[in-house]
């Protein structure tokens, strides 16, 4: 694929511009935080150049055996207390094509709602085997999946009584700098997810919904673990003609 | 009724939060023994052409106080101008130099820190050259979704003169946000660049 002609730039499909009003906007008062870390001024828009449009790319030989699974990769003495889950999806982009390669990681709090960090106030327990982070890479479909236990919900400062519903933050990296994700996923079911302030950050309903892990009978493990299935949606490029075909996605 | 377009929504984003550094640099949290180093913690290797730079800085909030609990990307060129990326068309980058970093704010100052080298110029899309940039992501608590920026360099006037990129800043007077002012001292060759999120001199931040 390597052309040194400086104009094939071009003819690389660029990305299709990020729909803003899907994404929660910088300013949301009801998550206190954001108000003096929200930028004020207008993006300025940009169509991608090669600095966006390409990114880093990871390979499994850089994950170790264990990256998948949190029931195991902390464990001291046994395993963590909590309801053991399977988690998997596909990461696709815009157009419905699988994006194989990608590289999550992803973080959560144990069984109790605790994370194991050091500003941590929250008193309930740290599980001596649990230590709250993983990855992964896709396959060739796209696919992924990793072991974990469901996280507890959680308070947090920001109302007097406001707690987050059980979730799992994901990290995403796609082929693109551009494509640069971070997000949460939700449990189906959890009534928590309504009242949360950073859910409601999202405007658009249908948009947060998209954030709700499925709970996935089909893929449980019997007497193991139950399964949710979580799939992810980058963003996609255009196609282009270049010399005659049509590429870039 | 007119067909669908079949097209997906993109996966809203949510803020990274104040734990972020569990999932992405847990070494540096105190999680020791998961991963045997933090991604992104390295990019440049010994042989890596190119000259030597660190890049420091802080991330300010609408108060002027640093975020303490930040956590910063970088992705950006070789000497030569190419990226380490699959998807880069136009040659082969230096393989001793990753292009991408990873790394949190400083939990007592406030301050970032990347060892890197000074990239190369890259392309517009219509082939003039852009000025050497380094790209900035930016994502903490409180930020809901994460934040482009670009760091440009303060010694190369006649390239930031020129580069459509910055050509597209419609308040000249808000260009200066991006250049980074160049120091030499007994540590080498560094950039101070610090990003503002809020205030009289926010940082351009880019929908890219
Ligand atoms: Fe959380």
């Amino acid at each position: 694929m390597a052309d040194k002609d400086t104009n094939a730039i071009r003819d690389m499909g660029s990305f299709y511009q990020r729909d803003r009003a899907w994404h929660p906007p910088a300013f949301t008062p009801q998550y206190k935080t954001s108000v003096l870390r929200s930028p004020q001024h207008a993006l300025l828009s940009m169509e991608g150049t090669v600095s966006e449009m390409t990114g880093p790319r990871f390979g499994h030989g850089q994950l170790g055996p264990l990256d998948n699974d949190l029931i195991h990769n902390f464990s001291r003495d046994g395993e963590p207390i909590g309801q053991r889950i399977i988690v998997h999806g596909r990461i696709l982009d815009e157009n419905g094509r699988p994006v194989p390669g990608a590289l999550l990681e992803f973080w959560q709090a144990n069984a109790g709602g605790r994370y194991r960090h050091k500003r941590e106030a929250y008193l309930a327990p740290l599980d001596p085997n649990f230590g709250g982070c993983g990855r992964t890479i896709t396959d060739d479909d796209g696919r992924y999946w990793f072991r974990t236990i469901r996280p507890g919900a959680y308070p947090w400062p920001n109302g007097v009584n406001d707690w987050r519903p059980a979730h799992i933050h994901f990290s995403i990296f796609g082929h693109a700098f551009t494509q640069r994700l971070i997000t949460q996923m939700y449990f189906e079911g959890d009534p928590m997810i309504w009242q949360c302030p950073i859910v409601s950050t999202i405007p658009d309903r249908a948009a947060a919904e998209q954030l709700i892990a499925a709970l996935d009978r089909n893929n449980t493990l019997p007497m193991d673990a139950l399964a949710y299935k979580f799939d992810i949606v980058l963003r996609g490029r255009r196609s282009t003609l270049f010399e005659n075909r049509m590429e870039g996605n | 009724m007119v067909q669908k377009l079949d097209m997906l929504k993109e996966t809203p984003s949510q803020t990274a939060g104040p734990y972020v550094h569990i999932g992405l640099t847990p070494n540096w949290c105190g999680i020791d023994g998961v991963y045997p180093e933090d991604l992104g913690r390295v990019m440049v290797g010994p042989q890596a052409e190119g000259e030597r730079i660190t890049v420091t800085g802080r991330v300010l909030d609408g108060s002027g106080t640093p975020l303490k609990d930040a956590l910063i990307e970088i992705w950006q060129a070789d000497a030569a101008g190419l990226h380490n990326s699959p998807v880069e068309r136009r040659g082969a980058a230096d393989p001793h130099f990753s292009g991408w970093g990873r790394q949190p704010t400083d939990g007592v100052t406030g301050e970032f820190r990347f060892e890197t080298i000074k990239p190369g110029r890259v392309p517009y899309k219509d082939g003039r050259l852009q000025a050497p940039h380094i790209t900035f992501w930016i994502v903490a608590r409180g930020i809901n979704i994460g934040l482009h920026t670009r760091m440009y360099f303060a010694d190369e006037e006649a390239a930031n003169a020129e580069c459509p990129v910055l050509a597209r800043v419609e308040h000249k007077v808000r260009v200066p946000t991006l250049i980074a002012p160049r120091s030499e001292g007994k540590d080498g060759v560094a950039y101070t660049f610090d990003i503002r999120l809020q205030g009289e001199k926010e940082t351009v931040f880019f929908d890219v």
